[in-house]
């Protein structure tokens, strides 16, 4: 048994025995009067506080001493967060899957990534539409390259979808709003699907974002953050297949599609890579030359950062479900569905 | 017995629960109804020779009863088929209604053109792409909504893309339309600090080997005439590189050829030149901080240069 494992056990220990001493207490929650268990439950917090507060201090002081005596000092724990106490999930894509690799090279996508096809987007709006929805329309005109705007008018979807597949489009992308806000995004992939729902929210045009910057006209580089499951995968890859798959990387223009948690955020930035002086840390050990560090001290150490404005539109997507084929939502079949029952732990993603 | 006048009497004037009362008018709710209206002539109760037009799952039938019929309430309605087609419709209706009160057939043909009418537009309207609604639980949206916030918290949104771009800087995504010598550069004031470092080290190296920290790989190295060609192979790369970016104006371009040869045939060169190399190579980075160098580097030392 570890030395570390042993700690912990007698810490979880020693809790119990505490928890045990507790056990005769009248706990804040049982007292019927409010002023009273209020006080109560003051007092019991700001102990917490105190017990939390000497026990960084008395980390801190470890790590101090190890540090000045030359060891190693003990490894940080590190904090549950959900995202490292995600549910296990078997569809997770490991880097040197064989058959997802086949799978993707055979897709629906596998075309645009081969570059046998130059993406070229259809955009639309829900049959009744807004002055908010055009503009975010606007917007995202500028993000995604060989964009077209089309008026919806009365024409249903299916209608579209041939017309867009007759015109040679690859992708139709419709925003649907409610109460005169965008409220979701159907991206339907041409000729064959598949179809992604998304509900989509919080969005910010790029007027409203402080000190936005205007994106140029060159075709910009696609970041793809955490998308790790199969159908993460597929997602990501229907993301891509938007953009050309040759940016040009003098635009400086970076769109991403973050996934964090099943929501996926997007942005738009320019960057700019520069080179920043870095102050130097104290010397943590003792034991280094004086000479070599007056030579360290001359010259500055410098270091390369990216640096962002952000261009705009933002926006959160949340996929409602992905359809095989193109949009057909009476015998249209599907590949996920977002149903109530997923929601029942928060821990559990699938993208 | 059926005795019409009775039963108006009764219903018409005290009451009739098929009646619906409004301000201007009284409507009936009997389905045998052919008007809706709540009158002598158009009840179905208190008319004993009664017709009417009634719709079962899209067709429409012609409903009769008569006075013969009224002992047997089973077999009170004659009911008749109407062509879908509606002049034959209104062709049969006239066939059977031959010899009935004006009032009826007209009614009747009324009714079957409104009913007609209304059974087209079903029809159309089923046909028609009608977007579907879907509810919005409260509940849902503000769970998705605090949700969301926390994740975009948790997603460190900016300092990912940063990462994410200087890692593709990293792995050389962008060829060379970026040149930061801050790598070279470091390489070279390291060989200097090296360079210094060695002469005073040459004496005791055995001792130091064990106290001192990672400094002493690169002493290691030096041992080794084979290291020592890769440094040197650096250093005159480093000179070629040199003098390839700065060709133009280039004002020692003598003395460089030589050493170019040196280098390759591994004939070792005193330390004196191997430190001009160096210097030399800062210079020109400091002449043309863009000018592009490639050097090979081990990556224990990358580790170290780190972690000094």
């Amino acid at each position: 048994m570890g030395k570390r494992q042993r700690e912990e056990e007698q810490a979880f220990e020693q809790e119990e025995r505490e928890a045990d001493a507790h056990a005769g207490v009248i706990l804040p929650s049982q007292i019927r009067n409010k002023c009273k268990r209020s006080e109560a439950y003051a007092k019991v917090k700001q102990e917490k506080k105190k017990i939390k507060k000497q026990k960084i201090k008395q980390r801190d002081a470890a790590e101090k001493e190890a540090l000045e005596l030359g060891e190693v000092p003990p490894p940080r724990k590190i904090p549950r967060t959900i995202e490292n106490t995600r549910e296990e999930d078997e569809t997770l894509a490991q880097p040197d899957d064989e058959e997802l690799q086949a799978e993707e090279g055979a897709d629906e996508f596998s075309n645009y990534f081969k570059h046998d096809i130059t993406p070229k987007v259809l955009l639309t709006t829900s049959q009744a539409n807004s002055v908010p929805t055009r503009k975010f329309c606007q917007d995202l005109l500028t993000v995604i390259p060989n964009c077209f705007y089309y008026k919806r008018g009365t024409y249903n979807l299916k209608q579209i979808v041939k017309y867009a597949i007759n015109r040679e489009f690859t992708s139709i992308i419709v925003i649907n709003e409610n109460r005169k806000e965008p409220n979701g995004m159907l991206v339907v992939n041409l000729p064959e699907g598949p179809t992604a729902h998304f509900k989509l929210s919080s969005v910010v045009l790029s007027k409203s974002i402080k000190g936005h910057g205007k994106a140029t006209r060159h075709q910009p580089e696609l970041i793809l953050n955490n998308f790790t499951t199969r159908l993460g995968h597929r997602v990501g890859r229907m993301f891509a297949s938007l953009f050309p798959q040759d940016p040009n990387f003098r635009g400086r223009r970076a769109v991403t599609f973050h996934n964090q948690r099943d929501f996926i955020f997007f942005r738009h930035h320019r960057y700019i890579f520069e080179s920043k002086e870095i102050k130097e840390k104290k010397e943590k050990l003792n034991k280094v030359d004086p000479k070599k560090a007056k030579e360290k001290k001359k010259q500055p150490k410098e270091e390369v950062i990216a640096r962002l404005q952000e261009c705009g539109p933002r926006f959160t997507l949340k996929m409602m479900s992905l359809q095989h084929g193109t949009f057909d939502s009476k015998y249209g079949e599907y590949e996920w569905i977002h149903k109530p029952d997923m929601d029942t732990s928060r821990r559990r993603f699938f993208l | 017995m059926q005795h019409d006048e009775v039963i108006w009497q009764v219903i018409g004037h005290k009451h009739c629960s098929y009646r619906t009362k409004t301000v201007t008018q009284n409507f009936c709710r009997n389905e045998y109804n052919v008007t809706g209206l709540c009158n002598r002539s158009s009840c179905p109760l208190a008319n004993s020779r009664y017709s009417t037009i009634k719709e079962i799952d899209g067709t429409l039938y012609l409903y009769m009863k008569s006075i013969e019929r009224s002992h047997s309430p089973k077999d009170l309605w004659e009911r008749v088929k109407l062509p879908r087609n509606y002049a034959k419709a209104l062709e049969t209706v006239d066939k059977h209604l031959k010899f009935w009160p004006k009032f009826l057939v007209h009614k009747n043909k009324q009714r079957l053109t409104k009913m007609t009418q209304y059974l087209i537009r079903m029809r159309k309207l089923a046909l028609k792409v009608k977007p579907k609604l879907m509810t919005m639980p409260a509940k849902q949206v503000q769970r998705e909504a605090r949700r969301e916030a926390k994740a975009e918290v948790a997603a460190v949104l900016d300092r990912s893309i940063e990462k994410e771009l200087l890692q593709r800087l990293k792995s050389g995504t962008y060829g060379d339309i970026y040149n930061f010598p801050m790598k070279e550069y470091e390489k070279v004031l390291d060989m200097e600090s090296m360079e210094a470092a060695d002469e005073e080290e040459e004496e005791e190296e055995g001792e130091e080997e064990e106290e001192e920290e990672p400094e002493v790989e690169y002493v290691e190295g030096y041992e080794m005439e084979d290291e020592e060609d890769e440094i040197e192979d650096i250093a005159t790369e480093l000179k070629e590189r040199y003098t390839e970016s700065s060709e133009s104006d280039s004002d020692d371009e003598e003395e460089i050829p030589q050493r170019r040869v040196v280098g390759r045939k591994g004939v070792i060169p005193s330390k004196r030149e191997a430190d001009d190399v160096a210097i030399k190579a800062e210079a020109a980075k400091r002449r043309k901080r863009r000018g592009h160098v490639e050097i090979e580097y081990e990556e224990e030392q990358e580790n170290q240069s780190s972690r000094v």
